[in-house]
């Protein structure tokens, strides 16, 4: 190669970086009306299902307020909460459980503070509940949440520090335990600690945990959200695992919420707020209820749909533990219930 | 690199005759073993499972899987940001190089501990780094925030991030180059009246091009693989601002191992190009690399 040929081979590739930076500039700036659903591990189907049938609604309704698209953005519930006090876009939250939200309305201030009163049922459009996922056949014989503490049972759940559906598992447990020890506290605390000793690795999300459990074939029991451990019966097949329901379980409420400092930024509350409304039309409800959550109106959904789901005995939070507001800072802050009980294996 | 060169080595005679003949050949059987064995187990194996895996399916589900709407806004951003982010660092990077090869100054050990600061930093931390920075109750945040400005959570924090992990690569290629060259050729050509940028283009530049295109190389293979950094300033929104290798993990996680192997194969399929493009040019232009001093 000559000397000059090799200098414009260098002025060209300067051109060129130069171009790509114009470009990405431009494609950064292509504005039209699109949603962003911050969500939690487990609803990625949910809202695949929900996005489109609300899109096609929407659009044909208002033609001149068409949405392009619903952007998702999923990962431990905590962590995606993180996320939106550190700045995510979200026109709505969706998250696993209310002290999440919470955070994000005491730390951004995007959204006032009485947020679940804005919609009905606790801003809660669906629930669900915590059941064990166990290999088929149920080698250990695990029935209930006093078999988990026996000796050699490994427990998988994900962190309840990052992972929504991790503190309803630990909150269940804890319910569990205060009405089997008759709030006896050193009692359920030695309970809760022998339980966490036989968990072998802390996930950060629900998924990832479900994988370890599924994919990775680590563990016996898995305490899994409901709709996590039908999805995995229906992808695995039902001849891999059995769902085990243990006798009294909580009443897990994900809320739903508006971010109203982004959505007034990006001019887009009407649209947002309708999405959310449409959770609780009959026609979300069937959805809800084919992706294995349990509907808030179960007569809007398909029959066959809901006799999937085993009766519970369920225990609500505001019941057993005086709200997220309570249970947050009490089991899950630093230095809380779960600090004190947790002892890495070494 | 180096249980890459043992083989060699010990088949070169006339450079290393010398030390081959004095260890027995069993230590030279079982060093090549060990070393082969390390790479087939290791390096080659997974790969060839990346490849297995994304065939499981069939043509037909490698297509769809490539060509669905978010894989390709995946493989678009990739792209994109190793587009931006590698030229900053080829001419960022020589611009040290130089400085440092060339110069003598105060704080000079300072600059070469500095560019080696994201080698040694995990890119968890180079992520959160622009987070508390540049997110919401960063310190910019609230300045951005008045005037619409995005950084974390879009494309700037992808590239920042995406600078900041792969910088070292080209600059740490040619420090130690342009020094073992010294900088007689460039005063020769400035004794013979050329001007600095005219000694810069013709002389440094074509002096150290074949160090310049591996650190390139290497830039652009990690600039387009970074994943821890890039997961913490990307927001993971699906079709936006999601990246190749994060694409990956939320399809494997959403039962779909086949479409996630297929994606995962894409990118092993540009490393490999990588690759072959690098041994394609050591073998064309063989003399003209060992005359520059390189290898």
């Amino acid at each position: 190669m000559t000397r000059p040929a090799y200098s414009r081979l260098l002025r060209a590739g300067l051109v060129l970086g130069a171009f790509s930076l114009c470009f990405g500039v431009v494609a950064g700036a292509r504005a039209q009306t699109e949603l962003l659903n911050v969500s939690y591990d487990p609803t990625r189907e949910l809202y695949r299902d929900i996005n489109a049938a609300f899109l096609a609604e929407w659009n044909a309704k208002h033609p001149d307020k068409k949405i392009a698209t619903i952007r998702q953005s999923h990962g431990g519930s905590g962590a995606q909460a993180r996320t939106v006090i550190d700045g995510l876009n979200a026109d709505v939250v969706t998250l696993a459980l209310a002290g999440d939200i919470d955070a994000v309305a005491e730390r951004s201030k995007k959204l006032p503070l009485d947020w679940q009163k804005r919609l009905p049922h606790n801003s809660s459009p669906y629930t669900s509940t915590i059941v064990f996922l166990v290999r088929k056949g149920n080698p250990k014989a695990i029935k209930d949440w006093g078999d988990l503490v026996k000796p050699g049972v490994q427990i998988i759940t994900p962190n309840p520090k990052t992972s929504g559906g991790a503190r309803w598992n630990y909150l269940a447990a804890w319910a569990y335990a205060e009405k089997a020890f008759n709030k006896d506290d050193a009692k359920i605390r030695d309970y809760i600690g022998k339980l966490l000793a036989n968990v072998p690795v802390l996930d950060t999300g629900a998924r990832g945990a479900t994988t370890t459990f599924t994919q990775r074939g680590i563990g016996d029991v898995f305490l899994s959200w409901e709709n996590e451990a039908f999805l995995a019966l229906k992808e695995f097949g039902t001849d891999k695992f059995d769902i085990v329901v243990p006798s009294p379980s909580i009443l897990a409420e994900p809320p739903v919420a508006l971010v109203d400092g982004n959505v007034d930024a990006k001019k887009t509350r009407e649209q947002a707020q309708a999405y959310l409304e449409f959770l609780y039309t009959p026609k979300a409800q069937a959805i809800i209820a084919r992706n294995f959550y349990r509907p808030r109106n179960p007569e809007a959904a398909d029959a066959k749909d809901i006799a999937n789901f085993p009766k519970v005995e369920l225990v609500t939070i505001d019941d057993v533990f005086g709200g997220w507001k309570k249970a947050q800072p009490t089991h899950f802050g630093d230095g809380g219930t779960f600090d004190q009980l947790y002892k890495p294996a070494r | 690199m180096s249980d890459a060169t043992l083989p060699s080595a010990a088949a070169t005679p006339p450079r290393s005759a010398s030390r081959a003949r004095s260890e027995s050949p069993v230590v030279q059987v079982a060093l090549i073993a060990i070393s082969l064995a390390f790479l087939l187990l290791f390096l080659l194996l997974p790969l060839v499972t990346v490849f297995v895996e994304a065939a499981a399916k069939g043509w037909e589900a490698y297509r769809a899987a490539i060509t669905e709407p978010d894989a390709l806004a995946a493989i678009r951003l990739t792209l994109l940001v190793a587009a931006i982010a590698v030229p900053f660092n080829i001419i960022v990077g020589i611009a040290a190089a130089w400085a440092i090869a060339k110069f003598e100054f105060r704080g000079k050990d300072l600059l070469i501990s500095l560019i080696d600061l994201p080698f040694s930093v995990s890119p968890v931390i180079s992520g959160l780094v622009f987070v508390l920075l540049f997110g919401a109750q960063g310190y910019f945040g609230p300045w951005l925030q008045a005037n619409d400005l995005k950084i974390v959570f879009a494309l700037p924090g992808l590239i920042l991030a995406t600078v900041f992990v792969t910088f070292p690569f080209v600059a740490r290629e040619l420090i130690p180059h342009m020094q073992s060259l010294g900088s007689a050729d460039e005063e020769a050509a400035l004794t013979l009246g050329a001007s600095p940028w005219r000694v810069f283009f013709a002389v440094t530049l074509p002096n150290v091009k074949w160090s310049l295109f591996y650190g390139v190389l290497l830039c652009n293979a990690r600039a387009m693989g970074e994943f821890g950094a890039v997961a913490v300033v990307s927001g993971k929104i699906r079709g936006l601002t999601n990246t190749m290798p994060l694409h990956i993990e939320i399809l494997y996680n959403e039962y779909m191992g086949a479409a996630a192997f297929a994606v995962a194969s894409l990118l092993a399929g540009l490393a490999l190009v990588t690759l072959v493009l690098k041994t394609l040019l050591e073998w064309r232009y063989g003399d003209a690399i060992a005359a520059s001093g390189r290898h």
